[in-house]
């Protein structure tokens, strides 16, 4: 018993050393950790939401515009999916990175399977999937997208999500279609192919327990769903035409539709060049309302007990962020956090919202029943900030 | 108060000939005209735009371009990715947007010469080694 603790000690000291504390690191759990994209300097902060605060800071990601994380099961690892086509796994107990691969020219972001094993990463250039081992980050498999029509490149990929049973799903933007990966029998994957899903789908959302994929339209107004109980059922289109006969303004920032929201029987989404953010029935999927907002929503979130629905907006409107009753539909705060927030994430059971302040250079923890801040920690250009809880989330 | 500032010293630089040519106090009304003037008269953003819209360039043209400029949903805007495209039908571009893209029409947040200015930035090559 004494010799193997001796060895474990010996080799956390080792370890410890390695890491850019000069003092060995004491034993810790992860769960309270998360990361923040700084996007500018390719670095990443390492925070602790119990404590709020800054432990270190990782450099060495290279372009992490539109970076996005996804995390191991054992929520050691996080996974950075960089704009340069970086792979990085960071080890957040030594707070460095562990391995790093250039898996393509430019990438838009990723997801990790339901048993943790695989990593798939959507790129733009060259248009595909491409899928990892989660533990080596060796190549398993290499999925190119339809070519487009002139047969200069193949199509874009957007909205890489993690679907159950060791499956992936994903939208083509160029081409308009939906794939879905099956990796249940092995490492070759059965592709299912949904196609004529609608016009330039930007992104996409799985519901929390995995059934529904929703993939939102950029070419035209409206989304595309599929029922993953019933793939045989193909693609129905919701919200068709939300905009019609209103004057569609232009779009500085894609809304984003991963950090959606189900409250209760009810989906809060981004509409794409309004300001509004629609309500749908989840039952049905019909819509039932339409909230005018402060500026164009593009993250719209729902605190975990789904009471308030937290939105914030493009340019020029993102020095702001908004809160619904998700009851009334009502707007009760306006906040005006900083110049350009970029983000937002809860801690797993609401106690605090992190938000990211991109140009007034620093991270806010907010109280979401209050709606008080609480601190702010500096940082630079912050951008996604992401909690290692997602660890255990369907489809984030 | 800053934005005064960032107007009259973007004014000084164009005032340089008249300031010989007249007497001084002539000279410095006539400076705080032109100082106020200047936005209107093509003399390009101040320094305190130039830096927004610096921020702009990198942090919201980067959000789809790249922060690097290599491209993203929109193409690559580095400067060999440019070289062979006309300045005015760039300007164009930002200005009016491309319809069945996801680039949009920026004039309604900037003027003409901002964005003259920001295609002068990517012509130059951006960002800067």
């Amino acid at each position: 018993m004494k010799r193997p603790l001796l060895s474990l000690a010996i080799a956390a000291l080792l370890l410890g050393g390695c890491a850019h504390s000069p003092q060995p690191l004491p034993l810790r759990g992860t769960g309270d950790l998360g990361v923040v994209v700084e996007r500018a300097t390719g670095t990443l902060q390492l925070i602790e939401s119990s404590t709020r605060t800054s432990l270190a800071r990782i450099d060495g990601l290279g372009d992490l515009s539109h970076a996005s994380v996804v995390f191991s099961r054992d929520q050691r690892y996080a996974y950075v999916f960089g704009r340069d086509g970086g792979l990085t796994k960071v080890d957040l107990l030594l707070q460095k990175v562990e391995q790093r691969v250039i898996q393509a020219g430019n990438s838009i972001g990723g997801a990790i399977s339901s048993d943790g094993s695989l990593i798939a990463v959507g790129n733009y250039e060259p248009g595909g999937v491409r899928v990892f081992d989660a533990q080596s980050l060796e190549l398993i498999a290499d999925i190119p997208a339809t070519p487009l029509a002139d047969g200069s490149a193949n199509s874009r990929v957007v909205g890489v999500t993690d679907v159950p049973g060791r499956r992936f799903i994903y939208s083509l933007f160029d081409t308009g279609e939906t794939w879905l990966l099956d990796f249940s029998q092995g490492n070759q994957p059965a592709t299912t192919r949904f196609e004529n899903i609608g016009k330039q789908p930007y992104d996409a959302l799985l519901t929390p327990e995995g059934r529904y994929y929703i993939a939102g339209l950029f070419g035209e107004d409206g989304m595309a769903l599929i029922d993953l109980w019933h793939p045989e059922r193909g693609v129905t289109r919701i919200l068709d035409g939300y905009g019609r006969g209103q004057q569609k303004l232009p779009v500085y920032k894609m809304p984003h539709l991963e950090g959606w929201t189900l409250a209760g029987d009810q989906a809060f989404v981004p509409a794409v060049g309004q300001h509004q953010v629609l309500v749908m029935d989840s039952s049905n999927w019909q819509q039932t309302g339409a909230i005018d907002v402060a500026g164009q929503p593009i993250f719209v979130m729902a605190r975990p007990d789904a009471r308030q629905i937290w939105v914030n907006f493009a340019h020029p409107d993102n020095h702001q962020v908004q809160v619904i009753d998700s009851e009334t539909h009502e707007v009760i705060a306006t906040l005006e956090p900083g110049p350009a927030v970029l983000h937002m994430e809860f801690t797993p059971r609401g106690d605090q919202l992190w938000l990211s302040v991109r140009d007034g250079g620093e991270i806010q923890v907010w109280d979401p029943y209050t709606l008080k801040k609480i601190t702010s920690l500096p940082a630079e250009s912050p951008s996604g900030i992401f909690f290692s809880s997602r660890a255990h989330a369907t489809g984030l | 108060m800053a934005a005064a500032v960032g107007l009259l010293r973007s004014g000084t630089p164009g005032m340089a000939g008249a300031n010989t040519a007249s007497g001084q106090r002539c000279a410095l009304i006539l400076l705080v005209c032109l100082a106020l003037l200047s936005p209107l008269l093509q003399a390009g953003p101040d320094e305190q735009r130039q830096r927004q819209l610096d921020n702009l360039l990198l942090q919201d043209c980067g959000s789809c371009h790249g922060l690097r400029m290599t491209g993203g949903l929109g193409p690559a805007l580095t400067r060999q990715a440019l070289a062979d495209k006309p300045r005015d039908s760039l300007i164009a571009t930002v200005a009016h947007g491309r319809p069945g893209t996801a680039m949009p029409g920026w004039n309604a947040l900037l003027d003409e010469q901002d964005i003259a200015w920001l295609v002068d930035r990517l012509l130059q090559g951006y960002p800067r080694p």
